[in-house]
This record gives structure tokens, C-alpha cells and sequence, in this order.
């Protein structure tokens, strides 16, 4: 070896001792078999089961949010808008961006309350709630603030971490209570209305129809959320990402059968009637009308009053202002329509069924004098005319145009022994069954017979044996009477109806009147169309009538000669009523009535049929504690009816006294 | 044939010996430059959004420690290690003194006490404790030369250990407190300790895990803190519980499993998104794993293969049994904090709180990781000199 070498040893060769070689050896051989196994691993987590992990980690980041779709109009029949949607800014908060809970979150709702004018408790809550309805999705706190407000947010946004500003689609009616029990409102879908049929498919938080047409057509307006894919970090907080978007399918367009001149002009004559009623010092605290093509069903103007705003939906009500709405369970509140769940006796307007029911059973000589004197006796008890008026002994014809109650008095005693003639015609006219109108619900009422007796007595006495009480109040469990009878031909006693079924038993009577006694009992619907958002029509509706009856030509026109001289001849109970009206032209075939309610004032109704060869028109009107038929609802038929033929309208109260 | 003595000159001039021209070991030097340009950019790129409106905040802060540690290791590697040997006593106390100040003033930072704040630095006594802990054991060992063998001297190398790794594991850093008790283990075990010794202390641990983690809680006597339990056997249940103590370490094994073979780069979603909590510090190898895939993390674990090839070379080479034991050490150290770190990332050991050597973001484990290196550099520096100067062997 030379020095040189020694000097610069490339790699110093150590001898090492065999324990220390060995023990280093060791050292180094643990060290290479970690490594192995991290290498292995690592092979394993990244190279086998990279996929597996590159969707959970996408599913990590990735939150779907809805993006709710426009909800499609509510058009009239010439395609005018009735019901919108509104762009406005609404005021969001993003519960994953708030501040921590506690001391600072508390300090931001009260901070944002102050601003917005909601209490900070409400604010909270309202987060609450969002936040279990769609979670991660921002709550709205309040739509339409001012301008200012929005300023203020915008320029301080350091001020109100979580707050933002989001342009939001709001439903809007822009006729305010026009035709609201029928147009119904939308809401949130709630957690048991998930769970329904009716709203299979959609998601948390959409907002769709509750009430009216709504609710019953919401699968074509509701239209099809968008999907919005938004990156999230482990907080929660949106990041930017570069994520495809499901674009919202935009809800179709509904075209209904109402009229919007027609609509908005019933409303205000309704309106007109229950002010002259007040004038008059009756409480005519209610009322509906319906107006139907008595040839299809078509809905041309339906309303009940007192009505509310739909709008007001749009943002969360209190519990009070809701309970308010829906008013008592017996009366009703705004919330009811009327129209198609009234419960009401008819008075006189039931009695050309009667008449037609008595006449086609071969019961009644429409020729035969009847109803002499001012009341009739039968057993112990006295029927009466209205204010004991004498009309003498009188045909059918006669006794509908002066609304002799001792003629129909006569003819319920005659048909009693007959059985349920009466009865039997109203339910196949449409009375006490549900019309299948498209609402989400209506009445189906009672046409009071001998079973219908039997039936509530028997309940009557289940319901006293199981609540161990002197009487629940659902019969007074005597059996069913001749005067039962008598009180049903006059449209009182416990027959139960709604203006509607009214509408669709005189659109029959119509329908069968214009072509020979072929009727039909027509399908009142609202549903025209539905249409695409450009106005291309999707689906016709054209419900098919509910069945074909057939009566008797010369019976009919005899029940419609009563009715027609009853508005056109001197003595008709509503000739005052069409004073000036070109009954040529347009011959109205029309009858008043007064519904006896104790302890409740009358309830004024009228029905009237008006020909026209290209748009006949049927009208109902009543009024809750109105008075007298020719009073108070004659004289709205008219203003509707000099609406639809476009006559100048004139608010006529007549003078009858009938019932 | 002339007979002069003097024979004329034909060779080239003899040059001063390459291993002073050459200061530094190149492999352990490379080795740590690679480790410390790894840690700057996977840094970059995972810590972008940790800090809002300075995306480079915890890049910068870690080049400048990465900096630091690199010249106190220059100047370290030009020291002769041997004259620490005499100052042993004076590095234990003041081990044991550091440790115990970080108890007495260190502030609480999420329910430990591991540091004391100064203006610029939040100093860490546990990690720099690793260093002071090797050179005074190493230097303690090397003086009972004679009585290595005894069983005293593997229960005094214990004990010296124990105290300190007791100090800090109720600060409580469970972590650097094993990392303490691993190097005493190693330091005697190179050293030559009797088998038997070896074997006992296994089982002796072996029993005191069974006993903190399974018999105690059973008693009701809780040695670690719950947390702290929960956190060490949750690996062996991932997804018992992946809302708690499972969810750090499942999101670190989606990270690692996402990045797959090439990584996710910039389309990386767990770390950027902070699905993995402590992804700069003790999860910065999902990081890795996730925006360079199989391919970035082999490349630091074959960084770290080196390093610690290159440590025990440097343990082997060493000119007496002195710069042995510290090259021991610090082999250990570097070991266990990287099979325990990357294993805690990839679901097959513990989360224990040990930091990744170099690649973690935090001052104080950079800046003891470089001082060891330092250590290294210099025995191995004066390794190299008296194999020079005097051919001098290493005597065993």
C-alpha cells in the first residue's frame, strides 16, 4: 500500500466489529422491511383502490343543490295572465358560513335583525328550519327588502358574514284576491306532503301548490328542479369549482276556462250585492257565485267572499295570521271557497227540481190547480207561504213564476207517498255528489230521504252510547215524515248543497232543454290546457260529462216556461230584477230563493240559466245572511250576466218577498 | 541507475486531502436539499387556502426555517462532535431544565403544552430534546464502555430516558415522549447490550401498552388521556367511528388513495379543501400522496431511504463509538418518525402526533431535524479526516 493511498482512501474500508455489523445489519434489514411495507401499501391505496378513493373524495366535495325551476303561469281562457312568477332579492343566509355559534352568531342575527326589522329569535329560527329542510342549501330570511337594506348589506358585507343578497323566483297574483280559494298558493312542500302520490319525485324544499289549482295541477307548473353541483371544503363553505350544472326544466303554462273580464266583474257585483244587503241592515257577512257553460262544464267565473291574498304565501305567516285565514270550523274563514264547499239549503231555486222530479215520476198534473190558501195543514203542523201570501190555486208554470211554497208544499206531500222521486231526480241532476270539478276538495252535501234518516238516527245513538250524553247532536232521531218531504220540494230542511252543484243540476236542465231532453250532467272544470312555456298547447283537458240523462221534452219546457216567466212576466219573483233586459235576445231562465237558516238572517240565492246560441251561461249567487233572493243575489246574476253579453250593468234589487 | 536518493519528480503534486475540500457527506446532504425542495412545494400547493389572501405564508415561513436549520448544520458539521461529550451533564440538564420551562411558562395551544412563544418562533423543548436526549445518552453509553454488557447501564440509559419522555408525554406529546425511548432502545442495542436486556425491555413494553391501553381503562386508572387512547386504537377500527378519531386518518387514506399513480395535482380536492385536518404538519404526507400520487410519494420515501442509509453508513464510519451512538440515535430517530408518520397517513399505525422529518411545517422539528443532520455531517467530516490524516480505524 502506498502513502499516497493511505492519504486519500476513496471510501474508508472500517473493519467493524462482527456484534456491530451484525446489530447495524439488523438496524438496516427493520429499516428495509417498514419500507417494504409502506411501499406495498402505498401500491395497494393508491395504485389498486385509487378509484374507489377518487369517488369518495369527489363525494367528499361535491354537494348537489337544488336549483328550483320557474313554476309555469295560470292563464284565463284568451291566455291573459292570472298568476306569475316575480323575480325579487331576497336576503339569504349560508348557515355553513356563519360565524361560530354562540356569543358572535347571536351578535350577527341580532345585528342582521335590527336591519331587517325581525327579531333575532325569528331569524334563528327561520335558519333552523331551512337548514333541516335542505341542508347546505341558503336559508331566505326575507324577500323584498328595500333598497337601502340591500346597500347596507352589500357595502358591510364584513359586518354579516353568511348574509347574502340572491335573486329569487316569487309566485305573484297579480289580482291580489281575485278567484284566491280557486288559484289556491304555494308553499315549501312540508315533510308529510313528501310522503303523498301527488308529490312523488320531488325534492326537499321545492316549493309547490297547496291549495286550489295549485295543488291539483302543480305536476304540470311545478316543472323539474335543476341540479347545481357546488365543491365544498371540509366546513362546508362553497369553493370554486368547475362542475356541470342540471339546467331546471321550466313548469308548463296552465289555461283555465275562467274568464278574466268576467271574473274580476262577478267579484265586484258579489261585492255590490253584500254592500246593498248591508245598506239594508243585514249582516251578509258571505257569498259565492259560479258561472258555468252549461253545454261542457267549462268554470267561466267562480269566487267566494270574503277572500284573502295569495301573495301573502309567498312569505312565511305567523300562526295567528293563518288561524285567522282558516277563521272557525263552522263558519269558515277566507280560506273557504264557498263556492265548492258551502254547505247550504237552496230555498225556492231547488223547486224547478222538484217540479221536474214529481212530473217525470208521473206523480204531478202540471195542470192541476194547487197551493189554494196561505198555508197548508198536514197532521199538526202548518206549512206557509212567505208573509202569508194567498196565490190561489195555480199550475206549475204559475206557481214557479210566483214561488208558490203552498204548490210545492202540496206536490212534497203528493210525492212522499211516491217515495224518493224527488230525491232521486236531484241526485241524478247532480245534488248530494261531488260535480269532480278540479279542486283539490268539495262537498258532496245531502238530499235528505228516508235511508239518509235512518242512517243519522242510528249514528245519533252510537254516538250517545259510546260518549254516555243526553244527545251529540246529529238527529233528533224521529223517523222520516211526510213533512220532510215538504220541506226538501221548497229546498229547506236538511238539504245540504253548494252553489256549484246548483250550477251543474241547472246547466243539465239547460243543456237537456237545448237539445229535446238529451242532458247532460256536465263536469264542472277550471283546467282548459296545458300549455308549454311558449304558449304550445301540451294537453287539452275536456273531463267527459259524469252521465246522460233523459227527460221528458213537454215536462221540461213546462219547468222552463215557470222559470223564464218568472224572470220575464209581471209577478215573477226576479221580473223587477231584469227590468230592460232584452229577453229576445237573450231569454233568462231564472228563480229566485230564500233559505230559511235559523237563527241566522235568510240566505239569498238565485239560479238562472240564459240562452245564447254560441255562449248560454248558468249562473249561481248566494249570500249568507243576505235576505231575500231578488234582493241582494238577483241582482249579481245580472251584473255577471250583463258582463258576459256585454250590456251595459245596472244593480237592479227586486222587490219579491218570496222565499 | 543514479544514486541519488532524491528520485526525480514524475507525479503530479500530492493535492491536499479531498476530504477537506469535500465538508459535507454529498449523499446525506443531497438527500436532505431534496427532502426540503419536496416539503416547499407540496406546501405550496396544499397550504393555498389556509391562510386567506397569503396563499405562500406557510411556504415562506418553512423555506426560512429550512434555511436556518441548513447553516446551523454547516456550522455544526464543522464542529468536532467529540467535544460535546464533555458537556453531557450540561445537555441533559438542560434538556430536562427546557422541557420543564415548556411545562412552567409554555402556553396551552389546543389543549397541549408543547411550546413557549417567542416573538418570532413558538419553540418547541420536546423536539429539540430529540438532539440533546442522543448526544447525552450517546455520550453517557460511551463512557461506560467498559460496562456495556451490565445491566445497570441499560437500566441508567432507561431511566435517563424515561424522565424527560415522562415530562413530555403529560405536556402531552405522546409522541416525541416514544420517539425518546425508541432512541435509548437503539442507543443500547447498537452499543451492544446483553440480548436478554433487549428482550426484557420488549416485553416490558410490550406488558406497559396492554396495561395503559386495555387493563388500567378497565380499572377505571386512566394513564393516557381518552382522547389520546382513542386516537391510538383507531387505526385498528377505521370506520367504527369516522366522525371522531377515524375521520382524520380515513380522509388522509382517501387523499393518498385519490392521488393514484401520477397524483391529482391541481384537481386534488381533500388537502386544498381541508378534508385532512393537519395536512401541513403531521399529514403532510397525504399531501403528497394526493397531488403527486405513488410517484411523488416514493420519491420522498427513496429520499428518506437514503437518508437513513446514508445515517447508519455515517454509524458504521465513525471514528470512535461516541459518533457510533449519535449516528444511532439519530438513524432511530429518523426511522420511527417516518415509518410511524407515513404509516399514520396511510391507516396502518396510530396517529401519535410525530412529525415528518423535514417535509412537516413547524420550526422547531426542521430545525432539530437539520442539527441532527449536522451531527452527522460531522462525524462523518471528522470520520473522514482522521481516516485521511492518520489511517486511522475505527477501533471497536
Amino acid at each position: 500500500m502506498s502513502a499516497l493511498e493511505r492519504v486519500r482512501p476513496s471510501d474508508p474500508r472500517i473493519p467493524v466489529s462482527p456484534q456491530l455489523a451484525l446489530r447495524v445489519a439488523i438496524i438496516g434489514g427493520l429499516a428495509m422491511v417498514m419500507f417494504g411495507v409502506v411501499f406495498f401499501r402505498l401500491w395497494y391505496l393508491q395504485v389498486l383502490s385509487g378509484e374507489q378513493y377518487v369517488q369518495q373524495a369527489n363525494a367528499n366535495r361535491v354537494r348537489d343543490l337544488p336549483i328550483p325551476a320557474p313554476r309555469g303561469q295560470i292563464l284565463d281562457r284568451a291566455g291573459q295572465r292570472i298568476v306569475a312568477s316575480r323575480t325579487t332579492n331576497a336576503v339569504q343566509v349560508v348557515p355553513s358560513a356563519l360565524p361560530p355559534s354562540g356569543a358572535p352568531r347571536a351578535a350577527l342575527y341580532r345585528r342582521l335583525g335590527r336591519l331587517l326589522g325581525l327579531s333575532a329569535g325569528r331569524i334563528q329560527a327561520l335558519v333552523i328550519r331551512g337548514r333541516s329542510a335542505v341542508p347546505y342549501a341558503p336559508v331566505t330570511i326575507k324577500t323584498d327588502a328595500g333598497s337601502g337594506v340591500l346597500t347596507v348589506l352589500a357595502e358591510q358585507q364584513s359586518q354579516f358574514p353568511g348574509v347574502v343578497q340572491q335573486p329569487v323566483a316569487l309566485r305573484a297574483y297579480p289580482y291580489g284576491d281575485m278567484a284566491a280559494q280557486v288559484l289556491g298558493y304555494v308553499g315549501q312542500v312540508s315533510k308529510p306532503e313528501l310522503k303523498l302520490r301527488a308529490f312523488q319525485g320531488v325534492q326537499q324544499g321545492t316549493v309547490v301548490g297547496q291549495e286550489g289549482l295549485e295543488y291539483y295541477y302543480d305536476r304540470y307548473l311545478r316543472g323539474e328542479a335543476g341540479v347545481q353541483r357546488v365543491g365544498v371544503n371540509a366546513a362546508g363553505y362553497p369553493v370554486p369549482s368547475k362542475l356541470a350544472a342540471k339546467q331546471p326544466r321550466a313548469g308548463h303554462s296552465l289555461r283555465v276556462t275562467l274568464d278574466l273580464g268576467l271574473q274580476k266583474e262577478s267579484e265586484k257585483a258579489l261585492l255590490e250585492g253584500i254592500e246593498h244587503a248591508r245598506a239594508s241592515g243585514k249582516p251578509a257577512n258571505a257569498g259565492a257565485f259560479v258561472a258555468l257553460d252549461p253545454r261542457n262544464g267549462q268554470v267561466l267565473s267562480i269566487g267566494s267572499y270574503p277572500g284573502f291574498d295569495p301573495n301573502k304565501f309567498a312569505k312565511p305567516l305567523t300562526k295567528a295570521e293563518y288561524a285567522k285565514l282558516q277563521g272557525s270550523s263552522v263558519a269558515g274563514g277566507p280560506l273557504t271557497d264557498r263556492a265548492v264547499n258551502g254547505t247550504y239549503p237552496t230555498g225556492s231555486t231547488f223547486k224547478p227540481i222538484t217540479a221536474i222530479g214529481a212530473l217525470e215520476s208521473g206523480v204531478l198534473d202540471p195542470n192541476a190547480g194547487l197551493g189554494a190558501g196561505s198555508c197548508i195543514s198536514v197532521s199538526t203542523q202548518q206549512f206557509c207561504n212567505a208573509g202569508h201570501a194567498d196565490y190561489g190555486a195555480v199550475s206549475l208554470v204559475d206557481a214557479l213564476r210566483v214561488s208558490s211554497d203552498t204548490y210545492f208544499f202540496e206536490v212534497g206531500e203528493l210525492a212522499n207517498s211516491h217515495g224518493d222521486v224527488i230525491q232521486s231526480k236531484a241526485r241524478e241532476l247532480g245534488i248530494g255528489r261531488k260535480t269532480g270539478i278540479d279542486l283539490p276538495s268539495e262537498i258532496t252535501g245531502t238530499v235528505p230521504d228516508r235511508k239518509w234518516r235512518a242512517k243519522v238516527a242510528a249514528a245519533e245513538l252510537t254516538c250517545e252510547r259510546r260518549k254516555h250524553v243526553h244527545s251529540c247532536g246529529i238527529s233528533d232521531g224521529r223517523p222520516w215524515s211526510v213533512g220532510d218531504n215538504m220541506h226538501l220540494a221548497v229546498g229547506q230542511g236538511d238539504l245540504v248543497t253548494s252553489p256549484l252543484q246548483m250550477a251543474v243540476a241547472y246547466s243539465t236542465l239547460a243543456n237537456a232543454y237545448m237539445n229535446g231532453g238529451e242532458g247532460t250532467v256536465v263536469t264542472p272544470h277550471l283546467g282548459l290546457e296545458v300549455d308549454d312555456s311558449h304558449g304550445g298547447l301540451l294537453q287539452a283537458l275536456t273531463p267527459p260529462p259524469a252521465r246522460r240523462v233523459h227527460l221528458n221534452p213537454s215536462d221540461l219546457s213546462l219547468v222552463m216556461a215557470g222559470i223564464h216567466d218568472a224572470a220575464s212576466q209581471p209577478g215573477g219573483t226576479s221580473f223587477d230584477v231584469w227590468s230592460g233586459w232584452d229577453q229576445s235576445q237573450h231569454p233568462v231562465y231564472g228563480k229566485t230563493g230564500t233559505a230559511q237558516r235559523e237563527p241566522l238572517e235568510d240566505q239569498s240565492w238565485y239560479m238562472c240559466y240564459i240562452g245564447d246560441p254560441h255562449r248560454p251561461i248558468v249562473i249561481a249567487v248566494t249570500v249568507e245572511q243576505g235576505g231575500f233572493g231578488a234582493e241582494t243575489a238577483a241582482p249579481v246574476a245580472r251584473l255577471m250576466a250583463s258582463k258576459w253579453f256585454g250590456k251595459p250593468g245596472k244593480f237592479v234589487a227586486g222587490s219579491s218577498k218570496t222565499l | 541507475m543514479p544514486l541519488s536518493p532524491i528520485r526525480p519528480t514524475e507525479e503530479a503534486p500530492v493535492s491536499p486531502p479531498r476530504a477537506l475540500r469535500l465538508p459535507l457527506d454529498p449523499v446525506l446532504t443531497l438527500a436532505i436539499i431534496g427532502l426540503g425542495i419536496c416539503s416547499a412545494v407540496t406546501l405550496g400547493a396544499a397550504t393555498r387556502n389556509l391562510v386567506p389572501g397569503r396563499p405562500n405564508y406557510y411556504v415562506e415561513r418553512q423555506a426560512t426555517y429550512l434555511i436556518v436549520g441548513f447553516v446551523l448544520m454547516l456550522g455544526l458539521s464543522r464542529l468536532d462532535y467529540a467535544r460535546l461529550r464533555s458537556a453531557k451533564n450540561a445537555i441533559y440538564a438542560a434538556l430536562i431544565l427546557s422541557i420543564l420551562a415548556v411545562l412552567a411558562l409554555g402556553h396551552a395551544a389546543r389543549g397541549s403544552t408543547r411550546a413557549i412563544n417567542f416573538p418570532f418562533f413558538s419553540f418547541q423543548a420536546s423536539e429539540l430534546g430529540k438532539v440533546l436526549l442522543i448526544v447525552a445518552l450517546a455520550a453517557f453509553v460511551a463512557e461506560r464502555t467498559r460496562a456495556l454488557r451490565e445491566r445497570d447501564t441499560t437500566v441508567r440509559v432507561m431511566i435517563a430516558a424515561l424522565i424527560p419522555a415522562m415530562f413530555v408525554i403529560v405536556q402531552p406529546d405522546l409522541g416525541s415522549g416514544m420517539v425518546y425511548m425508541v432512541v435509548a432502545y437503539v442507543l443500547l442495542f447498537v452499543a451492544g447490550a446483553s440480548w436478554r436486556h433487549l428482550a426484557g425491555l420488549a416485553a416490558l413494553v410490550a406488558v406497559s401498552v396492554a396495561f395503559v391501553l386495555v387493563a388500567a381503562p378497565a380499572a377505571g386508572v386512566h394513564v393516557l388521556k381518552p382522547y389520546q387512547t382513542a386516537r391510538l386504537t383507531a387505526f385498528l377500527h377505521p370506520s367504527s367511528n369516522p366522525q371522531k378519531e377515524g375521520y382524520q386518518q380515513q380522509e388522509s387514506k382517501i387523499a393518498i388513495g385519490a392521488g393514484q399513480k401520477t397524483g391529482r395535482g391541481a384537481n386534488s380536492s381533500q388537502i386544498p379543501n381541508g378534508f385532512v385536518p393537519e395536512s401541513h404538519t403531521d399529514f403532510i404526507f397525504a399531501a403528497v400522496g394526493e397531488q403527486y400520487g405513488f410517484v411523488g410519494a416514493g420519491l420522498v420515501l427513496l429520499l428518506y431511504g437514503l437518508l437513513i442509509s446514508r445515517a447508519l453508513r455515517v454509524l458504521v464510519m465513525s471514528k470512535d463509538l461516541f459518533g457510533s451512538l449519535i449516528a444511532a440515535g439519530v438513524a432511530a430517530m429518523l426511522m420511527f418518525q417516518v415509518f410511524v408518520n407515513v404509516g399514520m397517513t396511510i391507516g396502518i399505525m396510530p396517529i401519535t402526533g410525530v412529525t415528518l422529518p423535514l417535509m412537516s411545517y413547524g420550526g422547531s422539528s426542521v430545525i432539530t431535524t437539520l442539527l441532527a443532520v449536522g451531527l452527522l455531517q460531522s462525524i462523518y467530516v471528522q470520520a473522514r479526516a482522521s481516516a485521511a490524516l492518520k489511517d486511522r480505524v475505527l477501533r471497536y
